[in-house]
């Protein structure tokens, strides 16, 4: 029940929100929804938590052979906690904003919350997919209606690269289920094909391309920067800190348990694109004067080194335990990663959200000495840009350490080139935050800054949430890799390729 | 809760206690109560480590659990803490110099306002916070928890006068280039965990049998890549300098007594590993003399008091990681000792010497201090005396344990050892005659300022001078005493002891009178020569080449960081809109010129848009899903 609701709840308190014209009741039903949402979860998480909460089955489109199945996993338990805050965040964060028809904005906002519930729970392919869309619609309108100047142009680059992706993923559903004995989309059946290898081969680039768009992937990026820069930020927020996920997600559920030799054959080429990508978008942030886009290309290089980390499992074990205790150890820290990550960069987004509102500047140039005039602001700033670096005792670092550790084991032969690349990203990750926390709060205040910045209740509220969560998990991280510790034992021999060799 | 071991849990509470009270509160204590805080926390700690200290079983380690870190499968990683002799002496030098510091801090930094003092205060506290747990660490992972711990506080205490843009660039590139050390360190870890499964130091002894030669070749040259950037040594030493930009108790503490021999201690807490890896030993001894030396050449020839102290540091850590590269862990161990106690109080000497003289550091301006600043001249003459390395101060021990130790390995090593001591001993005694001797050199108004610090900062002087005198007696060779060499004896559970010098006493005591007299020459003709100050403007090209650091940082500006600002530039402004995007903007192009209908996205209501098609896929849903049942 708890995963319906976690679709229900969201659905229809965005139709409510649509019904009032006054902005400050919609803002509060949102708030009441985002709200109800988190309570669901936390419940679920611990009065709720036997699979019997987590599973719902209906008949739904039965001609087509796909039922209305959610099932939440571990993981799609996390995300939808994930998910959740990230919605609660992005209406604190927008409390005090004036923007036109509320309403409207914040019903879809929580549309959009309600795909991504779908998409994590979903244990149907084509219910999975429908999430997709009903993730993604949304946010087209909420970019292209309240979006920056550009936000027409770069809308539609947004929905062309997503839509393109979409249609190959759909594509390659259908032709899935085709496959299947009883023409089923439910996913157990997808992961009892044996999809000759010669298949896969192609198979892999349908989804590998839809999925590799949203995480993104270098060099199918482009969309991002833009979007994140044009979005207002609220929904930027969801974008990059949730809905980013859906690709990885995606890529773990739905590609490497099905596609696991076409995974294996493109392995070296996926971990070579991501590490590609850690290396270029950090140059590029380097040089970023946009914070905006700073954060977005920052964003880039975190998610290439997880892709990197999860192509890193791929490969067989021969049933040995020890290949297996280190590909857990190394999705143990993907699963930890996917949340971390999204707490983090929600935290990045509200800071540069007040910037931008306060100053009516999102340049680094056009900044500076606030450490003297917002000094509190400046606290919680450091310490999510030093969560952003994953430095030790905040919860990004024992993500990265597992996920280069998995890379140190992947079964390629430049393994070790790989992981000396990645980790250059660690250097660089240092040289732009640091550079971007000096221009913004070091040096003499300007005419803009000196009257500094004070936070709502609202807001501090937000803040102090990002970072207590970065702080427990940061100096206690086995709280969440003892709750995914099961499921990732198990996947790891799911997605173990031993048993198509052997035949 | 109070006793052996579990006391030891307190150690980095209390200064983790002092941080939070102090930062959170800084805007409502007062000075006095922050600096009483700030301070205290410290005694404590100190009192603390001593019972620690005292209480220790000989023999193996007492290891303390605090909670899994990470655990998976069979690899687990505890949040641990390791007590044992090697720990326990750093943690005795930590606490204490620490405590000194903060209590010399309260008085140099009194200017500042109750809420960047509670800053500063809770920043050092941190700091030791950090450094707590990276020599407490009972493992790689807990250590490296801790060394970027310190590296972030060096960072926030550099650019703690944040509005200067020099200092908070300063403050950038120590931490980056300390970034770099710290990859080679995790991959180090990687490594580890990747071929024995544990990163425990107690599992090192069993691990050894599970890696091949070339995986300790590689594990141990990883680690000391890391202990490079930290501890300032050839290629990563140049942030060390540059770190002067922060509060001269912080050079002290920071980048002098504690956090810069964290290199040392962490392969010193390897040995066994490094033990193994002989081709790594060699590369170790090479640096580390070239680093003594090419720091040693530059300090000849600087004026800032502290950036003198901040090469001589960069030198003297040369030095140990010689005696590391010649296997004599347990001289380097002593070094970084009787180094803390000297080198903190230079350091600290001069924080007076800049406090009396109105801010200014350039010695050039400086001279004839001594009448005014007595207290601060005998000590820092005892400084000077104790690492140039005189008997029977502190210095003269463990710079001849090096000496020896570099001896053993090969004479050549001990021949450019000793030229760099020679080197150590000028340039220290041309600073202590051009800031104390001769004629005061700055304007009238420094001259009507000039006076001796309060108590609060000549008691940290006058300990750490009793400290620089003795301190090297635990460890006064066998050769002169019997029961001598109690601090190697006292580290051997951690560092066995390689039996039998292949040495003469007759040649221990020519290599000791050797140093000895060519020591008291070199004072004697930095004397002569800088006795009374004389201008040292000077053309010749070797001067200029050491006056700017041998140009060091221009090449690395020129060589990676200026190529790699210009690369990132021309991926942004060119590959990225151009290539990358470009090629997608043309497919983007021609799909919308097909597609007229997407075009409907562009105009008009559009939130009713979004509103229309979402309730009509819910529709269609729930149609499908109620009917159908």
């Amino acid at each position: 029940m708890i995963a319906l609701l976690l679709f229900l709840v969201p659905l229809i308190g965005g139709l409510l929100t649509f019904l009032p014209n006054k902005s400050g009741m919609a803002r509060s039903l949102a708030l009441g929804s985002a709200l109800l949402s988190l309570a669901g979860v936390i419940a679920g998480l611990t009065l709720f938590k036997q699979p019997l909460y987590w599973e719902f089955d209906a008949e739904w489109l039965q001609t087509l052979g796909s039922r209305f199945s959610l099932k939440g996993d571990a993981m799609g338990m996390l995300m939808s906690l994930l998910t959740s805050i990230g919605v609660l965040l992005a209406v604190l964060g927008s409390w005090n904003n004036d923007v036109q028809g509320t309403n409207r904005f914040y019903g879809l906002l929580l549309w959009m919350q309600a795909g991504m519930m779908v998409v994590f729970l979903a244990s149907d392919a084509l219910l999975f997919y429908f999430g997709w869309e009903l993730a993604l619609i949304p946010a087209y309108f909420l970019c292209s209606i309240w979006g920056g100047e550009k936000r027409i142009a770069v809308t539609f680059k947004f929905f062309i690269y997503t839509f393109v992706g979409s249609v190959l993923m759909l594509i390659g559903l259908i032709y899935l289920q085709s496959l299947t004995p009883n023409h089923s989309f439910q996913m157990q059946a997808f992961r009892n094909l044996e999809i000759p290898e010669s298949k896969q081969v192609w198979l892999f680039w349908l989804f590998f391309l839809a999925f590799a768009i949203k995480v993104p992937v270098f060099p199918f990026h482009t969309w991002q920067p833009d979007t994140y820069e044009q979005s207002p930020t609220t929904v930027t927020m969801l974008l990059s800190g949730v809905m980013v996920k859906m690709g990885l997600v995606a890529m773990i559920r739905w590609m490497l348990p099905i596609l696991g030799i076409g995974v294996f054959i493109w392995s070296d080429v996926v971990i070579c694109l991501s590490v590609i990508g850690i290396l270029y978008a950090s140059l590029i942030a380097i040089r970023q004067d946009d914070l905006k886009r700073l954060i977005a290309y920052s964003s880039i290089a975190h998610m290439g080194l997880t892709v990197a980390a999860l192509f890193s499992l791929s490969g067989f074990s021969n049933n040995s335990n020890v290949v297996l205790q280190y590909h857990q150890v190394g999705f143990q820290g993907i699963l930890l990663q996917l949340f971390s990550h999204g707490i983090n960069i929600l935290g990045m987004w509200l800071l540069a959200d007040r910037i931008e509102r306060r100053f009516g500047t999102r340049k680094l140039s056009e900044l500076g000495g606030l450490a003297r005039t917002a000094p509190t602001f400046t606290i919680f700033f450091l310490l999510i840009a030093f969560a952003n670096i994953a430095l030790p005792l905040t919860n990004a670092f024992p993500g990265e350490f597992l996920q280069f550790n998995a890379l140190f084991h992947a079964q390629s032969p430049y393994r070790f080139v790989f992981l000396v690349l990645a980790g250059l990203g660690v250097i660089l990750s240092a040289i732009y935050t640091l550079n971007m926390v000096r221009r913004i709060f070091f040096g003499e205040t300007n005419q803009a800054t000196e009257n500094g910045l004070r936070l709502s209740t609202a807001e501090s509220l937000a803040l102090s949430l990002v970072v207590g969560l970065i702080l427990v998990f940061g100096v206690y991280p086995q709280a969440v890799l003892d709750f995914t510790n099961d499921f990732s034992r198990e996947y790891v021999k799911a997605i173990d390729i031993t048993r198509f060799l052997a035949k | 809760m109070f006793s052996f071991p579990n006391i030891a849990y307190f150690i980095p509470l209390l200064p983790l206690l002092g941080f939070l009270v102090n930062g959170l509160g800084r805007k409502h204590l007062s000075k006095g109560a922050i600096a009483w805080i700030g301070s205290g926390v410290l005694a404590l700690a100190f009192a603390a480590s001593l019972v620690v200290f005292l209480n220790l079983p000989s023999g193996g380690p007492t290891l303390l659990n605090a909670f899994d870190f990470i655990r998976i499968g069979e690899l687990r990683i505890p949040f641990a803490f390791q007590l044992d002799a090697l720990s326990s002496l750093f943690l005795l030098i930590i606490t204490g110099i620490g405590f000194l510091i903060h209590v010399y801090s309260s008085a140099y930094m009194h200017e500042e306002s109750a809420e960047h003092y509670g800053r500063y205060f809770a920043y050092l506290n941190l700091f030791v916070f950090s450094m707590l747990l990276l020599v407490m660490g009972a493992n790689y992972v807990i250590m490296f928890i801790g060394w970027e711990g310190v590296g972030l506080c060096s960072y926030l205490l550099i650019g703690y006068w944040f509005r200067k843009p020099a200092y908070t660039q300063a403050a950038n590139k120590a931490f980056v280039m300390n970034r770099v050390g710290d990859l080679a360190f995790l991959i180090a870890i990687f490594w580890l965990i990747a071929r024995t499964g544990s990163v425990n130091f107690v599992d090192l002894p069993a691990a050894l049998s599970s890696l091949s030669s070339s995986d300790i070749t590689w594990i141990t040259m990883l680690l000391f890549v890391g202990a490079t950037g930290k501890s300032a040594q050839i290629p990563l030493y140049t942030w060390l300098p540059d770190a002067m930009a922060g509060p001269t108790p912080v050079s002290a503490l920071i980048h002098a007594a504690t956090m810069v021999t964290a290199g040392i201690y962490m392969i010193a807490r390897s040995n066994l590993l490094y033990t193994a890896a002989p081709l790594t030993l060699n590369v170790i001894a090479v640096i580390g003399i070239a680093t003594a030396l090419l720091a040693a050449s530059i300090a000849i020839r600087q004026n800032d008091i502290k950036k003198v102290l901040a090469y001589s540091t960069v030198s003297q850590l040369g030095m140990m990681f010689l005696a590391i590269g010649a296997g004599a862990y347990g001289a380097a161990v002593f070094h970084v000792m009787t180094h803390a106690f000297f080198k903190a109080l230079l350091f600290l000497g001069s924080g007076s010497v800049i406090h009396a003289m109105s801010g200014e550091q350039d010695i050039r301006r400086m001279g004839g201090l001594k009448k005014a600043l007595p207290i601060t001249y005998f000590t820092f003459l005892i400084g000077c005396i104790a690492i140039a390395g005189i008997p029977p101060f502190s210095g003269f021990f463990s710079k001849d344990a090096i000496l020896l130790s570099a001896f053993l390995k090969s004479p050549i090593l001990f021949g450019i050892a000793l030229f760099s001591a020679l080197l150590t001993a000028f340039y220290m005694f041309r600073l202590l005659f051009l800031t104390f001797g001769g004629s005061f050199r700055g304007t009238e108004e420094q001259k009507h300022h000039l006076h001796e610090s309060p108590l609060a900062m000549t008691l940290p002087l006058m300990v750490l001078a009793v400290l620089s005198v003795i301190g090297g007696w635990v460890g006064i060779p066998k050769l002169f005493l019997h029961d001598g060499e109690r601090l190697i004896e006292f580290l051997s559970p951690v560092i066995p002891v390689v039996e039998g010098h292949a040495i003469s006493h007759s040649t221990e005591y020519l290599l000791m009178g050797l140093s000895t007299a060519l020591v008291l020459s070199v004072i004697f003709f930095a004397w002569t020569r800088y006795r009374q100050y004389r201008s040292e403007e000077s053309s010749a090209p070797f001067a200029r080449l050491l006056e700017n650091k041998w140009y060091v940082d221009e090449l690395y500006q020129t060589a990676i960081v200026q190529p790699l600002h210009r690369f990132g530039g021309w991926l942004r402004s060119f590959f990225e809109p151009k290539v990358v995007d470009g090629l997608i903007q043309g497919v983007g192009r021609s799909i919308r010129y097909i597609s007229q209908q997407i075009r409907l996205l562009q105009s008009g209501q559009t939130g009713n848009y979004a509103l229309w098609m979402v309730i009509s896929i819910v529709v269609i849903l729930s149609i499908q899903f109620f009917v159908r049942k």
